[in-house]
């Protein structure tokens, strides 16, 4: 784990699904305030202050394109990402590692079948 | 973890999320165990500390699905869907959507159960209407495993 990078803020930031779903969008390339803002249903200034929580944590940064400032992820921003795939995997595991123990059940007990 | 590798999980062009997995029973049983509803009870609950004390399933084309899941700590949230198709013991297809407390964009399923060696390879093939709302779903949560496990590492910290 980077240290590089405030953990708690970061955690915080990453507390809101309206935050995780702006990460999300901006892992598949930069986007503006406008183009995060579509997909929900929410006002600019709304999107807005999402966003300067997550650029306080160090997980985007910004750049100035004329009027517009685009967002990126940041490397925080990036490992944050793969850490949700990590326990998404890991709660879809937990959930197989039990279907495992069901089925195994399911073996021991051939008469469950007639149910 | 050896057991960790069992399981795949990746995208597939801009609207798909693949999920593959290999168990050790039959493709009957493993069919079985995603239809019955008191076997799903004893699964499908994301990370520990969840139960499903709601679980409607009527796995027949049309038949709907509630699963209400709680945790020790007050939290809760639902799935709705309807099954579209079901070829024993090879196929499930079903649209499912989170409410969390608002519905998400429907996600339709299609769950596979193949002969593999002994045991059976599942795999699972989700579609959502756009590439957006796939980015919004791997962030916010599937299956409520995310969310559950956002809501616990949160109580670690």
């Amino acid at each position: 784990m980077s240290a590089d990078f405030d953990l708690n803020a970061s955690f915080a930031a990453l507390a809101d699904p309206t935050r995780r779903a702006i990460l999300a969008r901006l892992a598949s390339g930069e986007a503006t305030v406008n183009e995060l803002a579509e997909p929900f249903d929410m006002t600019q200034p709304a999107i807005s202050q999402h966003l300067k929580v997550l650029e306080e944590a160090g997980l985007i940064v910004q750049r100035v394109d004329g009027t517009k400032r685009p967002r990126r992820l940041a490397k925080a921003g990036i490992d944050a990402i793969d850490q949700w795939l990590a326990m998404l995997r890991k709660a879809l595991e937990k959930n197989y590692e039990r279907l495992d123990e069901v089925l195994a059940a399911m073996e021991s007990n051939p008469k469950g079948r007639k149910r | 973890m050896n057991t960790m590798t069992r399981l795949t999980l990746k995208t597939e062009g801009d609207t798909h999320i693949v999920v593959t997995r290999h168990f050790a029973a039959l493709p009957e049983a493993v069919y079985r165990a995603h239809t019955d509803t008191k076997l799903l009870q004893k699964w499908l609950l994301g990370p520990d500390g969840w139960t499903m004390p709601v679980c409607i399933n009527d796995p027949r084309p049309g038949g709907k699905i509630r699963f209400e899941w709680k945790n020790d700590k007050g939290g809760g949230f639902h799935l709705t869907g309807e099954y579209l198709e079901l070829e024993p013991y090879s196929r499930i297809v079903h649209v499912e959507r989170m409410h969390l407390p608002d519905p998400t964009p429907d996600n339709h399923v299609e769950t596979r159960f193949q002969p593999d060696g002994s045991g059976t390879l599942m795999t699972m093939r989700m579609t959502l209407p756009d590439a957006q709302t796939r980015a919004a779903m791997l962030a916010t949560g599937m299956e409520g495993g995310m969310e559950a496990s956002y809501a616990r590492l949160e109580t670690l910290l």
